[in-house]
């Protein structure tokens, strides 16, 4: 009896030692970002200035950006993790299946400053990024304008490459086909719209290479496996800055998306966690980002903090906004998404 | 480990023997049962804790994951008023008004207790567009009662779209077959029977084709390669074969990524097999072997060798060489010997080897992830999709299920038309 309870006891002592180490978890902040170049960016710009600043521990994860992990941590109970970096449309889903926090901007900074659509419910916009169409002037003698040149296999012959996923390629499908930016997503929003958007990538459907990884379009146009690709800027511009690649980008027409962070439900250190997204908020630390990869800020008052030899590389510099240009519309694939995808899958597979 | 084989010695040709032999047989394995069980049950004792295990870390995990196809509780412990008002509704038209404020009064509960969000997700699988207009009409409810709200339904025209309330109707019944349904490429129509998808929505029933296909496809050329390899390591003498199984095993022992990666560096456009093809001049251009079928099968055809070999080697040693000798001397020509006398004897390992390369077939999901084009996905590739980027584990699970019924169907049939017994797996 006595050794029961001597074991019991040794129980309880071990169970008390494990929430004192969990106090210790106080000053740790776990961030899950989808790595790459742009994790290293977020860590110069942001990981290691906010540990100095506040004494926290930050510890760095890599996933590959699909809410499935985040939703099998939170419906277990157990979320190691106090933020993840996420795409917008992944924000509506993980917002819906109640895996993300909602947010209290009283503890992030104004929501009025930011650009609109880059602060929402469950998600604060990191960045703001654009799809964008790359070449390679030496493969190509004439320098495409356009991102819809995509659809010009005349004037432009060889394989294009193309993200394998609606989203873009639907919308550009429209503009090419004469719709207006402003209308795209009015059109898209009819069976009659997503018809005619999956005629118009009939046209090429035969020259397209489809890529599933950021890195891939890089290595596409560098293998000469395609004369043109659609890519995310920061990807081309890395290539080109610190692999000398020749490759040229194509602004008309691109598509602005933003990067976003969330607290996952269950976090085990929220407080911490919202310290340092009112920290990475701070327009002077929202406009530090561009100096280590070309995404540009997210507050509408962070463009005069901007290093001056980064801002013309960025995807809303002025310049690159003077043509046309469209914003994702994050609620429409919040509606729409799944069902297009299976459409577009189903299409792919025709 | 049954030493007695009731069905193969139950053969007595003369009638007036059989009542006679019945009895003794019967009565000698009654014997042998009795004296058997208590050993049955030692060693069920002893496999015992490996049994625990797997219920607890395979089993029941399965259950429950499957049982998501067809219990999806969302709508209806979100929507209790609308469940109740719509008891009655034959499906034709609209509700009555009592529907609409019913479906209000839900709405706004959701919203006080915070699952609106889930709601308009989980309607959304079923009808595309509906997410936003429930938090959109949700917003609208937030200062509205009784007529009010009535009207703030009806100015929201998605309400009195024709195809919304029999989703809503279908979806306020926790038990469901519409992910299922889905998975085959069906649904239910307006007047209660079920139809096909239109054609441009249905992909499933293609895949799961395309799955079976490839897998069969692989199957077939583990076989072609690996039956005379495993005879040229069953025939050699002892050191040789040793050398060679090493050679078969060495890639066995590395990762499938690892050999997917490796594949898809010498599959490439200027990759290896193509300046090779160049060099020899058996391709005049360059061959798009990456992102395509064939290159896929390749692919997979590496990797599985080894699980096609290994039963057929394993039966093959088994069988002396003085047989083969014997039928010759009997007068029998080589390919009559082979036929009769070698097949039969290793079929059982063929069948196993190439049973175990199609079950493992159907579930490869690296490989056509990295090197298949978009339309060499197989079914696992969907499904992890449905798990990991649209979070619709009921899809997923409805999926994993139709795969795990066809797959047990095609063992089922392969067993019982070879004799499971017949089987020597390694």
């Amino acid at each position: 009896m006595t050794q029961i309870r001597t074991r019991l006891l040794a129980l309880a002592a071990a169970t008390a030692c494990m929430t004192i180490a969990g106090a210790a978890f106080a000053d740790e902040l776990s961030i899950m970002a989808s790595g790459g170049a742009w994790q290293d960016a977020q860590r110069k710009a942001w990981f290691e200035p906010f540990a100095k600043e506040s004494g926290a521990k930050i510890l760095e994860q890599e996933y590959l950006g699909d809410l499935g992990k985040v939703k099998a941590m939170v419906e277990t109970g157990n979320v190691p993790i106090d933020l993840v970096t996420v795409e917008t449309a992944t924000v509506l889903q993980g917002c819906d299946a109640g895996i993300l926090e909602r947010l209290d901007y009283s503890k992030i900074g104004p929501r009025d400053k930011f650009i609109e659509g880059s602060a929402l419910d469950c998600g604060v916009g990191l960045d703001a990024y654009g799809d964008i169409l790359a070449y390679d002037p030496t493969v190509l003698k004439e320098a495409p304008t356009s991102v819809l040149d995509l659809f010009d296999t005349t004037k432009f012959p060889g394989k294009r490459a193309m993200r394998k996923f609606p989203a873009q390629n639907l919308e550009w499908a429209l503009m090419a086909d004469g719709v207006a930016p402003a209308d795209v997503y009015k059109v898209l929003a009819t069976p009659e719209g997503v018809d005619r958007a999956f005629k118009k990538l009939d046209t090429i459907k035969k020259d397209i290479v489809w890529w599933d990884a950021g890195a891939q379009p890089a290595q596409l146009l560098a293998s000469k496996e395609v004369v043109m690709t659609t890519a995310w800027n920061g990807r081309i511009q890395n290539a080109i800055d610190t692999d000398g690649k020749p490759f040229k980008i194509v602004w008309n027409n691109q598509i602005l998306e933003y990067d976003m962070i969330a607290i996952p439900k269950g976090a085990r250190n929220p407080e911490l966690a919202y310290k340092y997204l009112a920290y990475i908020s701070k327009p002077e630390n929202n406009a530090k980002l561009a100096s280590y990869i070309t995404y540009g800020p997210v507050r509408t008052d962070a463009a005069s903090f901007v290093a001056p030899d980064a801002l013309p590389k960025l995807p809303n510099a002025p310049d690159h906004l003077a043509g046309a240009y469209l914003v994702a519309d994050t609620e429409f694939w919040g509606d729409y998404g799944e069902d297009l995808v299976k459409r577009f899958n189903a299409w792919l597979a025709q | 480990m049954s030493a007695l084989q009731p069905s193969k010695l139950d053969r007595p040709t003369l009638a007036r023997d059989r009542s006679a032999a019945d009895t003794d047989i019967k009565s000698v394995s009654a014997a042998l049962r009795r004296a058997e069980f208590g050993d049955r049950m030692r060693s069920l004792l002893l496999a015992a804790p490996l049994l625990v295990l797997l219920a607890l870390s395979f089993g029941i995990p399965i259950v429950l994951l499957l049982s998501r196809a067809v219990y999806d509780p969302t709508i209806a412990d979100a929507l209790p008023k609308t469940t109740a008002a719509l008891a009655g509704w034959n499906g034709q038209g609209l509700p009555g008004d009592d529907a609409f404020a019913a479906l209000a009064a839900d709405l706004k509960d959701n919203q006080a207790k915070g699952t609106a969000y889930e709601l308009a997700k989980s309607l959304n699988a079923r009808l595309p567009g509906a997410r936003s207009q429930v938090l959109k009409t949700v917003r609208k409810l937030e200062s509205a009662d009784g007529q009010a709200a009535l009207d703030a339904m009806k100015s929201v025209a998605f309400w009195s779209a024709p195809s919304t309330w029999p989703a809503i109707q279908s979806g306020t019944s926790s038990l469901t077959s519409f992910y299922l349904l889905s998975a085959l490429d069906l649904r239910w129509n307006a007047d209660g029977g079920i139809e096909r998808v239109p054609p441009e929505q249905a992909i499933f029933i293609q895949v799961f084709l395309r799955t079976f296909f490839v897998a069969a496809a692989v199957t077939l050329a583990t076989l072609i390669l690996g039956f005379p390899l495993a005879y040229l390591i069953a025939n050699v003498p002892k050191g040789l074969a040793a050398i060679l199984i090493v050679a078969v095993l060495l890639p066995f022992w590395t990762s499938i990524l690892v050999r997917t990666a490796a594949w898809t560096v010498l599959l490439q456009k200027f990759g290896l097999v193509n300046d090779l093809l160049l060099w020899l001049g058996v391709a005049n251009d360059r061959l798009d072997l990456m992102y395509s079928r064939i290159g896929l099968i390749i692919a997979m055809t590496h990797i599985q060798l080894p699980f096609t070999l290994l039963p057929i080697y394993s039966v093959m040693r088994t069988i002396p060489p003085s047989q083969m000798k014997a039928a010759y001397s009997l007068g029998a020509r080589p390919f009559t010997a082979f036929r009769r006398i070698y097949i039969p004897q290793v079929f059982p390992g063929v069948m196993a080897g190439c049973m175990l390369t199609f079950i493992l077939c159907l579930g490869y999901y690296i490989t056509p992830a990295l090197i298949g084009g978009a339309s060499d996905q197989l079914i696992s590739n969907f499904i992890a999709n449905y798990v990991n980027v649209e979070l619709n584990w009921e899809m997923a699970a409805a999926l994993s299920f139709i795969l795990l019924v066809f797959t047990l169907a095609l063992f089922g049939i392969f067993a019982r038309a070879l004799g499971l017994d017949r089987l020597k797996l390694v």
